[in-house]
């Protein structure tokens, strides 16, 4: 009997690049105060947000995703029949099947790639990274494209006092490959569903379609979220450093989801980190994007050169489910 | 060891202070979290949170809703704790 052929592993992945598309109208807060009884100083005050991008109606999911992904296979360099997965990770793309990867695999030119969707909300990207590490590392593939993409206004209620009014469009996208140094650390990552009703829809798309709720919008228990966020966020922070054999002084970013201004500030404080780590703030400006807000917010500091390619940044996705995932990587 | 009420009232006083600034002496049983002290949903949060680290008790999330005044929060945690 013959010996069963396997895919040969390899030792190290790293990311390679990130690509990044925001959506194209700047929201402030003085337009979206009213139907919440609100003001733009209470809404600084409560969340850090600034202003939101949103998409304009000529600009889809897919567009977002695509521009974000072309960026990040240049900035890699390699060409675009080498990414054997693309994995697209999103609550937004309007349809229930096919999955939107498989598009945006067509759109981008990865032709020889496997592609599915995974929805995991604000820890989606992190999700996806995880499984490209080890996508990449076993010998599956040699190059995966991660997509974190969301048109989160198709999914709002201007009158929600809860979530609505931090959310915002947006598309990040990383390169996953090969590497001759450990670039991905280990993943800390799991579900809490016995919480799987504190972040969520106010209804089932069936519920819309018999006429027993309003169109599904995303809704909050705000209160229960930042505990969690932040003393439960903190624990896995602080699991996956030393899973990561790192210390906080490591570091030379701290990146997560991009929930609320107030909830980065008390993570990182809770992370006693030191001056020196720099703390991804892109929710000031974009807005709360989902399972793209944080490649976005790591883009930005590499952009606007907060931090150096070669540092390593400790990345945090959070949200429904509720589900997390952790991760150290070497800045692209 | 357990907490008299007006030591929980101080302790309460010092988390207020640290997360919002508010004097400790305006940290008075009859003052409402909200109207009175204008703390808000977060800020009240990590309170809550600290003052389980401070007092040895847990305060779940569907009981935070019903500490209206400081009130109440010092009575809960005086009756609550380990």
């Amino acid at each position: 009997m013959k010996t069963l052929k396997q895919s040969e592993p390899i030792k190290h992945s790293r990311i390679y690049s990130l690509g990044a598309a925001r959506g194209n109208t700047v929201v402030t807060n003085d337009e979206i105060a009213g139907p919440i009884d609100s003001s733009d100083e209470w809404i600084r005050q409560r969340t850090g947000v600034v202003t939101r991008h949103r998409s304009s109606d000529d600009q889809s999911l897919m567009d977002l995703a695509t521009t974000a992904a072309k960026e990040a296979i240049e900035k890699a360099g390699i060409d675009p029949d080498k990414i054997g997965a693309v994995i697209l990770a999103t609550i937004s793309f309007p349809y229930q099947t096919p999955s939107g990867a498989s598009l945006l695999s067509e759109l981008v030119g990865a032709h020889k790639a496997a592609a599915y969707d995974i929805s995991a909300a604000c820890a989606g990207y992190c999700y996806g990274i995880a499984q490209a590490d080890a996508m990449v590392r076993s010998g599956v593939s040699e190059y995966v494209l991660v997509v974190g993409a969301e048109r989160l206004s198709d999914f709002i209620s201007p009158t929600d006092r809860s979530i609505s009014f931090l959310l915002g469009d947006g598309a990040g996208a990383a390169i996953v490959g090969p590497s001759d140094h450990p670039g991905i650390s280990q993943t800390v990552w799991g579900a809490d569903g016995s919480n799987w009703d504190k972040v969520g829809m106010t209804g089932s798309i069936l519920d819309f379609r018999d006429g027993n709720a309003p169109w599904p919008t995303l809704v909050q228990e705000g209160q229960s979220v930042f505990r969690w966020a932040v003393w439960e966020m903190a624990k896995v922070a602080a699991e996956t450093l030393e899973a990561a054999g790192l210390e906080a002084k490591d570091l030379s970013a701290l990146v997560t989801h991009q929930a609320n201004m107030r909830i980065i500030d008390e993570l990182a404080k809770q992370l006693k980190l030191p001056d020196s780590v720099v703390i991804a703030r892109d929710i000031a400006e974009t807005g709360n994007t989902s399972a793209a807000s944080i490649p976005l917010a790591m883009h930005r500091l590499l952009d606007e050169g907060q931090v150096k390619s070669g540092g390593y940044a400790l990345e945090i996705g959070f949200g429904a489910g509720l589900a997390y995932a952790a991760q150290v990587v070497e800045l692209p | 060891m357990a907490h008299t009420q007006q030591e929980v009232l101080a302790g309460l006083a010092e988390l207020v202070n640290d997360e919002t600034g508010i004097a400790t002496d305006a940290v008075q049983m009859d003052k409402s979290f909200t109207d009175d002290l204008d703390i808000d949903s977060i800020s009240m949060m990590t309170i809550v949170v600290n003052a389980e680290d401070k007092f040895s008790v847990k305060i779940p999330d569907e009981e935070v809703k019903n500490l209206i005044t400081v009130a109440d929060a010092v009575n809960f945690i005086t009756e609550n704790q380990d």
